[in-house]
Parts: structure tokens; sequence; C-alpha cells
């Protein structure tokens, strides 16, 4: 499999790589679903804008009581990252569940959110952590809440001259938290992941990837536990997916097992 | 004679360049102005090619030539190396596959090739493939075997409208089995699918041809598991080229599992192109056309009755079986369902009366052909499920169940091989004994108690058996010939001592990860009683070697490794000839050891290399002997090697999710005699995962429409490490008596015995949790799992 002639851009700071997507392209971070996906001729940007050597992505650090993540980070810097563990075990344990070393060394948290795939991990996970996606584009910074950002199969809030520059989570004290996973076989993508949220107070965000065509919060869900109640079916409203691993029905029993064994684990 | 390395595990001498990325496959080859080759292919399971239009394709800079289906009207079609007839009599159908579809003519499967796009890169050349307009009719498909069968199925040749390639009966008369089964106390029936799987070689399938206009030669570099046989069905079926102008080199080669052992229309194109270009043109399939276009394995779909008499003796085994070939008969394909399946019924049991009804279909899929087992994991599944199937329905246990049924031990030496229902004679087999020391393995008691108190924990816990035999060491040439073959099953061997005294070994078989290198050189070192570094083995060239057969069908060694082993007779015989002139005494007082001719009761000796030397300088030389010290040998098998043995897999299922973990595989294996333990423990593990792969994992998805749905690694799920648990592997040894090595065979064995076990296991489960499905689509995914338990 080899991929059509396309220009290369390499960025070295936001600003240019911003201004090499305004004047069209594609911003290739990890590559590990892009390449791919060209490869197979599926998708066939002109240019690719490479933002994987721009430093500002880079980092993870705290700002107030907000962990903040570079948008060039990789999954295995996250999982690695002594900072996360310590604040935000959640991301930690959750990009410990991405694909394999390799994967997860390439990889980043931008590129996986920008590229929406309603099966990955980081949808639930920024979902349940009630993160913020930064971007920037030619109209300059902009703050979008996670809940905002998935807009459907493979689509998000950000324009095609963004670039999700950061990620910034609130750190909860006394919170706790939990990735549950139920992975697709082959490719070991979600095909039920459930994030859970739960402050001191008792009150919980879920969120799922892998359910529905959309990563999705579920609200009812939240709703019913945070009012004492038993949590009720999920995925209420949303389009679930079915596919050779998992009927729609199927899916959606897995998907309340794993809210269960979630909401053990944050018990 | 020394022992210093037969029974050794002696590390692999060719995994240094494997390892260290040296290894030199077709891809990585590169000749002087080689081009490079990229097929345009039907993106539909049965369409009608109405008009190609190449104009604009070959337009693109870099662009040398393209063909079509046209252009290659007068090369003949890749055929079948065996035939098996229809019962009436009507003779095989047995419709070529063409080189490219021509138009007006119709695509049979998603993937056949309608034109091949040459170009200065590879890159060019699918770049301009892209450009090749088609216009197609898409007609409707077919792609499950029992559906072929139906009457408005869509028909796969429009001359043959039921869509069958042969139908075929075996054992012992249908009117003797249903009156055995009459007079059962029980019948065990099962309706079970053995789902079509996807080969998988880790290097894909790559060829480059080559012709040489100044010696009027033809070279084909391909990834095979025969390159002889390549030269022949190419030369003399597809190319009608004069076989000694072509040679074959099978370089490294990264896996077969069956699928490289057949002959592909891509590997006579580039051929054929070469020499209308006068360049070398390489192709190199991507994993998406592997997919598509290698030989699948597998896709029974089965009903099986096993019958039983009050005290729980087999008395009948009855079969109905539709065996899917895919859109045309590859090489081997009509006999892996039947000679390579049916043959096996008897498995381990003193089954009495045995009959199987089999239909062998087309269908709008890429061929069916061998892969890894080839009909005798088949074979072993139906019968192992069987048997697990009939212990839950009856109340027995299930290996007190196949104690009471095995054929009792027989060496094949003092006791006679045994004769089975199914034309097989075994050669020598002990079964109480390797499925005693699984037993003792899994500590079979505490098994049961653990498994009721995980019940009572919530966890559901499952014990699944299999004891196989197969039939490996292929095979007999008059046998395999009386039943269809159109090829001899030997082997040939070449062993050359060089004037030093080092030693070249060319063998027929070629070593495509099985570790040849080694094991055939531990063999020769030691029956020369001279060191492994003296040694080198020679494979892949047709040039090199007279003939050979390649490796399959778990007969390198057994063939192989015999022929090679009468070279070295000859050589010894030969030398001792020399020895006596040098040393002055008559022939027969010469014993060979530790590399050495020695005078019987003195101290007089010479050594290998001096008669080596003396053999190509012959100074002081035996009257009348020719000099040199070099012997071709053929070695035809008087049977097939039956190795045999007992897989046990223990699985936890989730009950919420139905999701299945392996917990424990055990396997013991009689192979016969063993060269190199390490070997064949890698050789087991492979099988395992591969065997494994089929019951939880692996099995093509193909829509209504015959497309395949899960054609990539995102969706097809091979085996990976962390599915898997260690295997507890252990071994008996029953030498094969009728091979001068005394072994069976080691490479398909972990592929037969294990995927009954694990299915096995998770019926087990079940039952054990109160649900009592007899049956579970393999692969087990854990929706089916969940759905068995609702």
């Amino acid at each position: 499999m080899i991929t059509y002639p396309f220009d290369y851009k390499r960025a070295s700071s936001i600003a240019e790589a911003v201004s090499m997507l305004a004047g069209g392209g594609k911003a290739l971070s990890g590559g590990h679903s892009l390449i791919p996906s060209m490869k197979l001729r599926l998708n066939m940007p002109d240019t690719l804008v490479d933002v994987g050597r721009i430093p500002e992505l880079k980092g993870i650090s705290m700002d107030g009581d907000e962990l903040v993540i570079g948008g060039g980070s990789t999954h295995g810097e996250i999982a690695d990252s002594q900072l996360v563990k310590e604040k935000l075990s959640l991301f930690a344990d959750g990009a410990a569940h991405i694909g394999d070393p390799a994967v997860r060394n390439r990889g980043t948290i931008g590129g996986s959110l920008a590229h929406a795939d309603p099966s990955a991990d980081w949808p639930a996970l920024v979902l349940a952590a009630n993160a913020t996606i930064v971007v920037t584009g030619s109209n300059g910074e902009r703050s979008i809440p996670a809940t905002d950002f998935f807009t459907g199969l493979f689509s998000t809030a950000l324009n095609d001259d963004e670039l999700i520059t950061q990620i910034r989570v609130p750190v909860l004290a006394g919170s706790k938290s939990t990735y549950q996973k139920f992975a697709q076989p082959a490719s070991r993508y979600a095909l039920v992941g459930c994030a859970i949220v739960k402050q001191a107070d008792g009150q919980v965000s879920v969120a799922f990837s892998g359910v529905a065509d959309t990563p999705f919060r579920d609200t009812d869900v939240e709703g019913n536990l945070n009012s004492g109640k038993k949590p009720g079916p999920v995925g209420k409203g949303q389009s679930i997916m079915s596919d050779n691993f998992a009927s729609e029905k199927y899916r959606v029993h897995l998907a309340n097992v794993y809210l269960q064994r979630a909401l053990e684990a944050v018990a | 004679m020394s022992n210093k390395y037969i029974g050794q595990s002696i590390k692999r001498v060719e995994d240094k360049r494997f390892i260290t990325g040296k290894g030199r496959y077709t891809d990585d080859i590169i000749l002087p102005g080689m081009l490079h080759a990229h097929f345009v292919r039907s993106p539909y399971a049965h369409a009608r090619l109405v008009r190609i239009d190449l104009d604009e394709a070959k337009a693109m800079p870099g662009v040398i030539a393209i063909y079509t289906g046209n252009d290659v009207a007068d090369v003949n079609g890749v055929p079948c190396g065996w035939q098996v007839n229809f019962r009436s009599g009507e003779a095989m159908r047995e419709p070529k596959h063409p080189m490219l579809i021509p138009t007006g003519s119709t695509a049979k499967h998603v993937g056949d090739a309608v034109a091949v796009v040459i170009a200065e890169t590879k890159d060019i050349a699918i770049d301009a493939a892209e450009l090749v307009m088609v216009e197609w009719e898409e007609l409707p498909a077919v792609a499950a075997p029992a559906d072929a069968l139906s009457s408005d199925a869509p028909k796969v040749h429009e001359q043959f409208p039921d869509n069958k390639a042969f139908d075929w009966t075996f054992g012992n008369p249908i009117e003797e089995v249903d009156a055995a089964m009459a007079k059962a106390a029980h019948i065990t029936e099962l309706e079970f699918v053995n789902q079509r799987v996807v080969p998988n070689a880790m290097e894909p399938r790559a060829y480059i041809g080559s012709y040489d206009e100044t010696y009027d030669k033809y070279t084909l570099y391909t990834s095979t598991q025969n390159p002889h046989l390549i030269r022949l069905l190419m030369c003399a079926f597809v190319l009608g080229i004069p076989e000694h102008k072509v040679r074959v080199v099978g370089p490294d080669v990264g896996g077969g599992f069956g699928s490289k052992i057949f002959h592909y229309t891509e590997e006579a194109l580039v051929t054929w192109s070469s020499k209308q270009l006068g360049q070398p043109i390489k192709w190199t399939s991507d994993r998406s056309e592997a997919f598509l276009t290698d030989a699948h394995g597998r896709d029974h779909a089965t009903k099986a009755e096993m019958g039983f008499d009050a005290e729980g003796n087999i008395v009948g085994l009855r079969i109905k079986t539709v065996a899917n070939m895919g859109a045309y008969l590859s090489t081997f394909a009509p006999a892996v369902p039947t000679y390579l399946h049916g043959t096996l019924l008897q498995g381990l049991y003193t089954t009495p009366k045995i009959n199987i009804d089999m239909t062998c279909v087309f269908t709008h899929t890429v061929a069916v052909d061998a892969y890894r087992g080839a009909g005798r994991p088949e074979a072993t599944y139906l019968l192992e499920r069987l048997m697990d199937l009939a212990a839950l329905e009856m109340g027995r246990d299930p290996a007190e169940l196949r104690f009471q049924n095995f054929i009792p031990p027989f060496d094949g030496v003092e006791q006679p091989g045994y004769q089975t229902q199914v034309a097989l004679q075994y050669d020598s087999g002990n079964y109480e004994a390797v499925l005693k020391r699984g037993l003792e393995m899994l500590g079979y008691d505490d098994f049961r108690t653990e498994q009721t108190k995980a019940a009572k924990n919530n966890k559901i816990l499952g014990v699944g058996f299999s004891t196989y035999v197969e039939a490996c060491g292929i095979a007999p040439s008059a046998v395999v010939g009386s039943l269809g073959a159109r090829a001899g099953l030997f082997e040939s061997a070449q062993v050359r001592v060089q004037p030093t005294g080092k030693v070249s070994v060319f063998t027929g078989s070629h070593s495509h990860g099985q570790g040849h290198e080694t094991t055939f050189v531990q063999v020769v070192a030691d029956k020369l009683g001279i060191p492994m570094e003296d040694v080198d083995l020679v494979h892949g060239d047709s040039d090199a070697l007279a003939f050979g057969m390649g490796t399959y069908g778990s007969r390198s060694l057994a063939v192989g490794g015999s022929a090679i082993v009468k070279s070295i007779e000859k050589i010894l015989e030969k030398g001792a000839k020399i020895a006596a002139h040098k040393l002055e005494c008559a022939e027969g007082d010469m014993e060979y050891a530790e590399g050495k001719w020695t005078v019987k009761g003195t101290d007089k000796s010479i050594s290998f290399g001096d008669v080596a030397l003396t053999a190509y300088v012959p100074h002081v030389y035996p009257p009348g002997l020719e000099p040199g010290l070099d012997f071709s040998s053929f070695y035809d098998p008087a049977n097939f090697t039956y190795p045999f043995g007992c897989h046990i897999a223990v699985v936890e299922v989730d009950k919420e999710t139905g999701k299945v973990t392996l917990k424990r595989m055990i396997a013991v294996d009689d192979v016969g005699n063993v060269i190199n333990p390490m070997i064949v423990d890698g050789q087991i593990h492979g099988g395992l995962a591969q065997g494994i792969g089929q019951a939880l994992f692996e099995g093509t998805i193909y829509d209504e429409n015959a497309q395949l749905t899960n054609g990539s690694y995102m969706d097809y799920c091979m085996p990976r490490a962390d599915d898997l648990p260690m295997f507890e592997t252990d071994r008996q040894v029953t030498p094969c008596p009728h091979n001068p090595l005394g072994v069976k065979g080691a490479g398909e064995a972990g592929a037969i015995g294990s995927t009954p076990a694990v299915v096995n296991a998770v019926i087990d489960a079940l039952w054990s949790a109160g649900h009592k499905p007899k049956d579970i689509l393999m692969p087990l995914t854990s929706e089916r799992v969940w759905q068995a338990m609702k």
C-alpha cells in the first residue's frame, strides 16, 4: 500500500502551522490513523502540514487547578507522566489502554481528538473529565468544552485551519475516576469504553466511546445516578453502532455491563 | 555416526540473518532495469467486464505497458494439480483460472484481475491503475458453500449450473453405516461450520519474472514453498515454455502455511510480461490484496452423526459435508476435503462403520486450498467436537469415553499397523498414553473441583479435550496417484562432499520458517560425524537441484530428510571403498564412526576429510571406482506418517459479556523421533496459536454481495501473544517404523489438535452453568457466546 503523491510541509510553530493550514492542508501529528487511510486512498488530502515537531505543542503541566496537556503529547508520554498519574490517573490509565507501544509512542492526544474516531479512547476520557479543548486558528484561540467538541461520526467543532493546542482538565480534589474498556479484539479500539469521574460530593459524569456513532456523555444515566436512582439504560437517543464484532443489541448490553463495572470501580 | 547433535536444541543458524533484518526475501531483490507491476482488480464478486479503457493510464509518464485479458488470451489459465471425479464417473469440473479476465467475460471473485499495469516504479503503477477505466455489469453472487447448492443460487460458471465441482463418497457403503446407526442406543448429531480463514503469512506473496534474451532463459523469483513444482506447472501447463529454460528461485520466504504451495496467475504473468518487455518485472502483494487473492483455508458446512451402543462404544459415523472450493480449483484444492479429510475420519477410535458424503462447490470467492493441516484439522474438529458433545449428552466423562474407544497401542514393528475403515493404515500409535499424560498435566480431578468451586464464585470454567491423529510425510507417490494426484510426492536430495571434506547438502524441501538449515544440518553432521559448521544446506533453487517437491504436509524431515539419509548412505558406502583401499584392507573390515573409517579391531584409521580429498585427487585409488564423492537420491515414502497427540484447553467465560479467556493450553504430541526439540516446540507453539486463532478470533465475513467485510487487521482478528496463555507442552516418542529417521512431522500438529479443544472447553463451561448449546459458530466471539447463554 503506497499513498498517492502529496505535498508535505513541516511547521515549526503554532503560528506557522495555522498559516499553512489556512492555505489548505491537513495536519499530520502521529499519523497513525491518517497515513493508513491515505495508503488505502480513503482520505486524500493534497497537502500535509506536519505539526509533530512544534515545541509549543509538547509538555504537560499544572496551571492553577487545571492539568494542561500539550496537543502534541503522545499517548505514551501521558501514560508515563508522573504528573498525570498523580493529578489525573484517569488519563494515565486511559492512555495506557490505547493500541500498543508503537502506537502510543507516535499517536498524540490532539491528533486522536481531531480525528474523532467514535471508538477511540480519548473522547470518553475528555468528556467524562469535563476537559476543554483549546484550539488555535486564523481567527485566534478559542476554547471548546469537550461536550461541544464531538459533532458526529468523525466530525468535530474544529475548523479546517484550526489546530488543537492544549487539553485543559480540571483536577478535582477527592474525586475518583475509572475507564473500563471492552476492546474490539482485532483493532483493540473500544467496542465499549466507559469513563466515569465521581466528584467528592458523589456527583458523577459518565461518558462512552465505541457505543454510538458520536462519543457522548450519557446525561440520562448521569441524571438518574446524581439523583440517587438506578442508572437506567445506556445510550438513550444515541445512534448505536453495529458491526461484525457487536450488534446494536449486544453493544448496548455491553455498555450497561461496563457502566456497572465502572460504577463499582468508583464506589 | 555420532550423537552430538540429533536430539539437541541447537539454536537456529538461520535466525542470525532473520533477527538482524538481513533475510533476503523476493521483495529485497533488485535487478538491473527492473519494472514494477500492479493489478487492476474486480471490486465485485461477480461482474461482467463490459469495457476497459486504458488511454488515460497509458499516457501517464513512466507507464511501460498495460496488458488486459485480450492480450494474454493465448496464455493458458492456471490448472489444478489433483483430480477427483464425481461418484457418477463424470470428470471433475475444472474451469481454468484465466490470467486476466477478458472483455465480455466475468470476474468471479473480488480481486479477480482484469489488467496489469507495468511501470518504472510501483508508485507509478498504482497511480496509473487508478486511471484504468473499467465498466462493469454487476451480477448476483454467492459466498457460502451451502447457499451455492440452492436452485436459485447465482451461477459461478455458466456451464456448471448446479455450482458443483464434484461430489464424492468414501468409507463403508452408506447402507452398512445406516444399518449400524439404526442399532445405536444414542446418536450424537452436530451441525457446524468449519469457517473460512485467511492464511496471513507475514511476508505477502512476491514475484520477479526476468527473461534474459542473451541466454534465452527465464528466472522467476517467487515466495513459494516449492520452486520445482511452480516451474513444472508454469512451464508445462500455463506458459508452454521448455522447463530447462526456466530457473525458479524461492529465496527466504516469510511463512506460507500452505498458501504459497500453489501456482498463482501473478507468477505466470510477471514471467510472461518480462519476455514481452525484455526487462525484469516485480510484483509484491500488499496486505489488502493478500486478503482477497491468497488461497484461503477450511470452509466446510457439515452435518455429522456419531452412534454409540448402550455401553458407549462407537458403532458408526455418518457425515454430510459441503466444501467451498471458491471460484476456481487451486493447485491441491480437490484433495483437501477428500483424501486429506475423509481418510482421517477414523481418528483414534475403533469406529467400525464410517461414511462421508462430500459435495464440493464453486462460489464467488477466492479459491480455498490447503492451509496448515489441510483437511486434517477439519476431520479432527468434526470427531473431537462429537466426542465431547457425546460425553455431555450421555453423561459420560469425555476422557473415559475416549479411553474406551481408543485403538489399542501398536508399534508397527511387533504389532502390525492399524487398518482403518477409510483406506489409511496407521504406522504406529499409542493413543492412551498421550491422553493419560495430558490428564496428569491438567490435574483432571483437581480441575473438576476447581470448576465447581468457581461456579459458586460466579465464574464459569470449562475444559475441552481433543485427541488427534494426522497423516503427514506426504506422500507415497503410487498411493496419491491412484487417488487423483497429478504429481509424485517423493523428495530428492544431493549430498556433495567437497575435496576438503566440507559438505553441501541440496534439498528439494523448502524452509520458510521451519528451521531446515539447522535441523537438516544436525542430521547430516551426526550421520557423517563431522561438525555442523562443516555442512551447509542449499534449498529453494531449481537450478541447484535436479528436482524437489517442496515443503507442506509436515513432510520435510520425513521425506526430504530421508532422501538426504539415502545420499549419506551412498557416500559412506563409497567412502568405505576408498578408505579400505588407502588402508590396504578389505572393505568389509571397515567401520565408520566419529568422522573416520577404522579397520575393525585395530587403531588404523583414515578421516572423512582424507577420504574426501582422495576421491577428488584419486592418485592412490580403487581400480574401476569413479572419482568424486557426490550422490543424489530420491526417496518415495512407503506410507504416510501418523503423528498423534492430546490437546486440552481450559477456559473461563465471562458470564455477563460472553468473553472467553483461554487460561491453559496443554499439548502432548507424539511426532516420532525429534531432531531438535526447541524447533519442534516452536512448530507446536505456532500451530497452537493458529488453531486457537480459528477457534476464538479468525474467520472471513462475507456480505450478501460476497464482499469480504473484514479484509484488514483492523477487522480480521489474528491471535496475539496477550490472547494466549503460556503453553504447557510435552512429548511422547513412538518412532515412525518406515523411514530411516523414525520421524513423523510436527508442522501442523498444533493447528490440528487445538481448535476443537478450545471450542469444547467453552461448550463444557456453558453446560456446567446450565446452558446446553450443542454448538457455537467459530470464531467464538463474545457476542456469540453471550447469545448461547441467553
